[in-house]
């Protein structure tokens, strides 16, 4: 059945060579011929099974929200069980189900460095301070998948100005907490913890850069991030950086956590760019959460409208 | 009956099957409950190629392990372990060429030119292609001497596999950080694996018809390939 399947469609010697499977002996080829169309059909379609499941959640909402490009959010369902948290574990589907040993609360945001005024912030006071409101956005992943994501949340610009920046303030870097008790994977030596990132500071102030304290109107679960973290959408994921416990104003670039352990691939800008590619994923084309088929990737996620004028001149190749 | 110790070789026979095949059906089986995360292509992709590098190993263990217990029956198991190795490894091909990039020739094609775990993925597999088909004893009477050294490329194939691991994920070979710990461990594991058949090589000159049930006189002290069943 593989068999006939593969001869089914043209494929140059190059790419397969179907002939070698012609293994007449093989019994469990065509079982497995039949289990990887199952396994196919499901994981391309995985929402023609649901009514015959357990759990019948699509990926896809069905709240009708959508991006400023008329796609709609992923589930929520989706999006708070799809997470990488290394803090948690390298697994997707771990960090929601260890997401209850952190303890949220008390909780507090250093703002410091290069400002007139350094002072620290608990979640409530932050919330009192600044007005979250609805940001849909795109979210892309290095690892070359995406989803649209309702955040609620308000613009770090708005923190980062009544900070009041020095002069020599160029960058903000962030730091993730450090809770090896609460968050296992912080005790693996192969990972330089605690988690930091960095922005420029005019991306750090440009009004798409949000700090999201919740989630589709409710709180930010801590697989995704919670109390706070930030969302850059014109750049790779792991720049979002989450369960921020300090923003500091420097004077110079902020190593990051990604670049300290493979700096060829994963440069201080991380800005999502089809024409840079990954030695690993493509960054030409994605695959949206709930779809089929693989989309192509758009300039700084979509949003070059918005931030394309902060990287004039710059040769972004070269400075990825 | 042939057996090891008390147990019918029947019965471990059909015991690897079982656990070779419980990858798939535990995989099936979530991808029909939606129980494959919010991406089932990659987890799918990720879940076949994980059981190809644990049975490829298991398979490469059988020898050494056979010298360490003297039994035999690690021997037989060697073929099926592998035959299953290079299946897995055909299924995550198949997800990665088929599904994941719908056999889109140009962005595979592009893919190809850019990304090193293709570049060792995909000699790794056809390695394993090229052992899988030659595997039977047809072959071995035909290729004669040169079936044995052909069949030492498995060791590259497996080393190929762990770099392909390290650069599919992230993982940084070269300063061990990253998400290294599968591949890192894998591929020490080959490697003395691969080592415990060079001493084994080099400390054993060619000996006499060992005793035993299971396997034709020896010509050499590497092969143990009996035209066996398995």
């Amino acid at each position: 059945m593989k068999r006939e399947f593969l001869k089914s469609i043209h494929i140059p010697s190059s790419e397969i060579t179907p002939e070698e499977l012609y293994l007449s002996r093989r019994n469990f080829i065509k079982l497995g011929g039949a289990a990887l169309a199952g396994a196919a059909l499901a994981a391309c379609a995985p929402d023609l099974l649901t009514a015959e499941t357990a759990s019948p959640t699509s990926v896809v909402s069905n709240s009708g929200i959508v991006d400023e490009l008329g796609d709609p959010a992923t589930s929520y369902d989706a999006i708070t069980t799809y997470n990488n948290y290394y803090e948690f574990s390298t697994g997707k589907a771990e960090p929601a189900r260890l997401a209850g040993n952190l303890t949220l609360s008390p909780w507090q945001v250093e703002v410091s460095g290069r400002i007139n005024r350094p002072r620290t912030y608990s979640v409530d006071e932050l919330l009192t301070a600044f007005t979250p409101e609805e940001r849909v956005y795109r979210l892309r992943c290095v690892e070359g998948w995406s989803m649209v994501i309702p955040w609620t949340g308000f613009e770090l610009g708005e923190l980062i100005r009544q900070a009041e920046p020095a002069g020599s303030a160029k960058y903000v870097r962030f730091v993730t907490l450090s809770r090896p008790e609460e968050m296992p994977g912080q005790r693996s030596a192969m990972y330089p913890w605690p988690y930091t990132e960095g922005l420029r500071l005019d991306e750090a102030l440009n009004p798409l850069t949000l700090i999201a304290t919740g989630l589709y109107g409710k709180p930010m679960p801590a697989q995704n991030g919670a109390p706070l973290r930030l969302v850059v959408p014109w750049k790779y994921g792991f720049k979002s950086i989450k369960g921020i416990v300090k923003i500091e104003l420097v004077e110079e670039q902020p190593e990051t956590f990604w670049n300290r352990i493979a700096p060829d691939e994963y440069g201080f800008y991380s800005n999502v760019n089809p024409e840079r590619p990954h030695p690993r994923w493509s960054q030409a084309t994605e695959r949206r959460i709930g779809e089929n088929g693989r989309r192509d990737t758009q300039m700084f996620n979509g949003y070059a409208d918005q931030v394309a004028s902060l990287y004039a001149g710059m040769d972004l190749q070269k400075e990825y | 009956m042939r057996t090891v110790r008390s147990v019918p070789y029947g019965v471990i026979r059909a015991a690897l099957h079982f656990s070779a095949l419980l990858p798939l059906v535990v995989l099936v089986v979530r991808a029909l409950r939606n129980d494959l995360t919010a991406n089932p292509i990659q987890a799918a992709t990720q879940a076949t190629g994980d059981a190809a590098l644990w049975l490829l190993t298991l398979s490469l263990a059988c020898t050494p392990l056979s010298t360490l217990f003297r039994r035999s029956i690690f021997n037989r198991l060697r073929r099926p372990l592998g035959l299953y190795a290079f299946f897995y490894a055909a299924l995550h091909v198949l997800m990665f060429v088929g599904v994941d990039y719908a056999f889109n020739l140009r962005q595979l094609a592009d893919a190809f030119l850019e990304k090193r775990f293709l570049w060792v993925g995909a000699p790794a597999f056809l390695i394993l292609l090229a052992l899988a088909v030659t595997s039977f004893t047809y072959w071995m009477k035909r290729l004669g001497r040169k079936w044995k050294r052909l069949h030492r490329l498995v060791y590259l194939a497996a080393l190929l596999v762990v770099a392909h691991n390290a650069w599919a994920v992230k993982g940084n070979l070269t300063t061990l950080q990253g998400d290294i710990l599968q591949p890192l461990a894998f591929g020490m594991l080959i490697l003395l694996l691969l080592a415990a058949r060079l001493v084994r090589r080099s400390r054993r000159p060619a000996q006499p018809a060992r005793r035993g049930i299971h396997h034709a006189p020896a010509p050499t002290p590497i092969t143990t390939q009996a035209p066996d069943h398995g």
